[in-house]
């Protein structure tokens, strides 16, 4: 999936995350993190970062996270939404029915 | 060593030996006489004890080096007269203090951290440690560890010779010239005093301080003029707008309502709940909220209350106007219509600190009491229980009475939600152990209530909550239930150093805190 130009998903009201993908011409993925649980949950969230962009097959995009303690399945879901957005395409809910 | 509860705590820090938790009824007070410093006196000359400034009083106290000073929280995050005593002492050029208020609120400008950077304070004890100083000793600011004592345990503590107070300096919303002082009168009345009565009859010297000077006899007294050396009027003792607190707002939140009336349904559903049952529900949002529902239990069923303990609120002020309960034992008032109550009512009265939870007295009222409600920061599977440190490390609380309660009360009952944001609330390990499982009758959740198989009184709760058909889950599902919502948290590293000892209420330690490491 390519990354064709900004997009931002979910909110920063407590339990959400504001995820923005950007396009990250020439430099593969790069993350930058805000967590208020950074402490206890950081490596997990980065981790679900780069699985789900394997998972949509980006290889390539800036992510931005500012997280208020969300939960595991709203960041992904959050972050499956914003890739969308920036690559101007519709999630494919085939997967889902797997 | 490891005590009681599993916990690794050193043998001693500095020139402080631990004695280890033992077991929540295992320790037998001293048979010595009561400590206190108060000595006989004359009268004062002139029919007066005021002084034009606290700089004034600091001096005929004769305040040194290395003493011990002393304040009550009553004013709470209003409190002005700890700023103005501690900057006063200060000026003097004094230091190396030890600070041993009731509880330290989160004041800012001044901030204690100042006075601990600066030198004037070097040693504090008290039931909490919250904002600003809490996370700056976490971080490591003081180099003697902070001692944590329940409300109960700090009037012990002090009648046991472990805490002795030189100067004493008791805020009141009115006194009179000749020291007697009240919280419940004045532009800002706060309520009950009762955390200062331990201090006005066991400190060397007590120093009233007012903004608001009445007549002689000030009335009602709550500190008597027999106790006190000097009065200070000052400008202001607070900020009104956050001493007088209107009535907490009730929670709308769904999830704090579900668990608050799922914790009236398990008093209601317990055979204890009879005419002349006893209880005390606390100030936390949920606990507010309980109050509401169990006074429709009280309702619906005709019950009346003997007694409500501890700190008050405007919900059980209602339901004492409503007649459902007969007296209101006011260790604390938590707002506005609670602290103007004592003044207006026959049977809401304010009652020494000591005489609410002190475990080695002759006896306190929450060994009377039926039901106890508490909140909690995080419950383990052994039903310890957190209410001092948050997940991520932050101080988030203080013991307050909450491990007193629990001891006392026939059934105590921890509520709280099994996850906050991404964090878990039941876990298989408590960071800080404060109250102690044994002492955990049940905790109630969103998600089921779990009894506490090593509880006194489980087989009779369980017997009657099943007859009233709650659910009951184990504390490991809730476990499991919170860790497959949230994860599994990386544990918080820690250094060796001991920042916070954490006593229980018989003086023993139950857990320490050590220096945070901050990546």
């Amino acid at each position: 999936m390519e990354i064709k130009k900004p997009a931002v998903a979910g909110s920063l009201e407590s339990s959400d995350c504001q995820i923005t993908v950007e396009p990250n011409p020439g430099q593969g993925i790069s993350v930058h993190l805000e967590s208020d649980v950074k402490a206890m949950f950081g490596d997990s969230i980065l981790e679900t970062v780069h699985t789900v962009l394997k998972e949509l097959s980006v290889p390539e995009a800036h992510v931005e996270l500012r997280d208020r303690g969300a939960l595991d399945c709203v960041i992904r879901a959050r972050l499956q939404c914003a890739v969308c957005r920036a690559a101007e395409t519709a999630y494919d809910w085939t997967k889902e029915d797997a | 060593m490891k005590n009681a509860v599993g916990r690794e705590i050193p043998e001693r820090i500095g020139d402080y030996a631990l004695k280890p938790y033992e077991g929540a009824y295992a320790v037998d007070p001293s048979k010595e006489p009561v400590h206190s410093l108060r000595t006989a006196a004359k009268p004062a000359a002139g029919g007066t004890k005021l002084l034009g400034t606290i700089e004034e009083a600091v001096r005929a106290c004769g305040l040194k080096d290395g003493m011990t000073i002393s304040f009550h929280h009553s004013f709470r995050e209003g409190d002005e007269i700890v700023g103005q005593v501690l900057t006063a002492i200060r000026a003097l050029g004094i230091r190396g203090l030890r600070f041993a208020p009731s509880a330290v609120v989160n004041i800012k400008n001044p901030s204690i951290v100042d006075f601990v950077k600066d030198g004037t304070i070097d040693r504090i004890e008290a039931s909490g440690i919250r904002g600003e100083l809490g996370d700056a000793v976490l971080a490591g600011l003081m180099e003697k560890p902070v001692i944590l004592r329940t409300h109960g345990s700090r009037p012990r503590a002090i009648e046991a010779g472990e805490l002795s107070i030189d100067v004493a300096f008791i805020g009141a919303s009115a006194a009179d010239s000749y020291g007697n002082a009240t919280g419940q009168i004045g532009p800002n009345a706060c309520g009950s005093l009762g955390y200062s009565f331990i201090d006005a009859t066991a400190a060397g010297r007590v120093v009233v301080v007012t903004d608001y000077l009445v007549e002689y006899p000030c009335c009602p007294a709550s500190i008597s003029q027999q106790y006190v050396d000097y009065v200070v009027k000052v400008e202001r003792i607070g900020d009104p707008e956050k001493i007088g607190m209107g009535a907490a707002r009730l929670t709308k939140n769904p999830r704090d309502l579900l668990i608050a009336e799922r914790a009236a349904r398990v008093m209601a559903a317990s055979r204890l709940f009879k005419d002349n049952f006893s209880f005390q529900t606390g100030a936390g949002a949920i606990s507010i909220a309980c109050t509401k529902y169990l006074e429709e239990q009280m309702e619906e069923r005709s019950i009346k209350a003997s007694f409500a303990l501890g700190g008050m609120t405007a919900a059980i002020v209602e339901m004492y106007k409503k007649g459902l309960v007969r007296v209101l034992e006011c260790s604390q008032s938590f707002d506005a219509v609670a602290a103007r109550a004592i003044a207006e009512e026959p049977g809401i009265v304010e009652i020494d600190n000591a005489l609410y939870a002190n475990p080695f007295t002759k006896g306190a009222m929450l060994d009377r009491l039926n039901f106890g409600v508490l909140a909690a920061l995080e419950v383990d599977t052994d039903f310890n229980v957190n209410i001092l440190t948050g997940s991520s490390g932050e101080m988030m609380g203080g013991l307050g009475g909450g491990p007193d309660v629990a001891a006392g009360a026939d059934i105590s009952i921890v509520c709280l939600p099994v996850i906050r944001g991404r964090t878990p609330s039941v876990t298989k390990r408590v960071f800080t152990c404060c109250t102690p499982g044994e002492t955990v009758a049940c905790v109630v959740t969103e998600a089921g209530i779990a009894l506490n198989p090593r509880h006194a009184r489980y087989a009779e709760l369980k017997e009657d909550l099943e007859r009233a058909n709650l659910k009951l889950v184990t504390i490991e599902e809730l476990q499991k239930l919170a860790e497959s919502l949230t994860g599994v948290p990386k544990p918080i590293e820690t250094t060796d150093k001991v920042v916070c000892v954490v006593e229980y209420r018989d003086g023993t330690v139950i857990d320490v805190i050590r220096e945070i490491k901050r990546g």
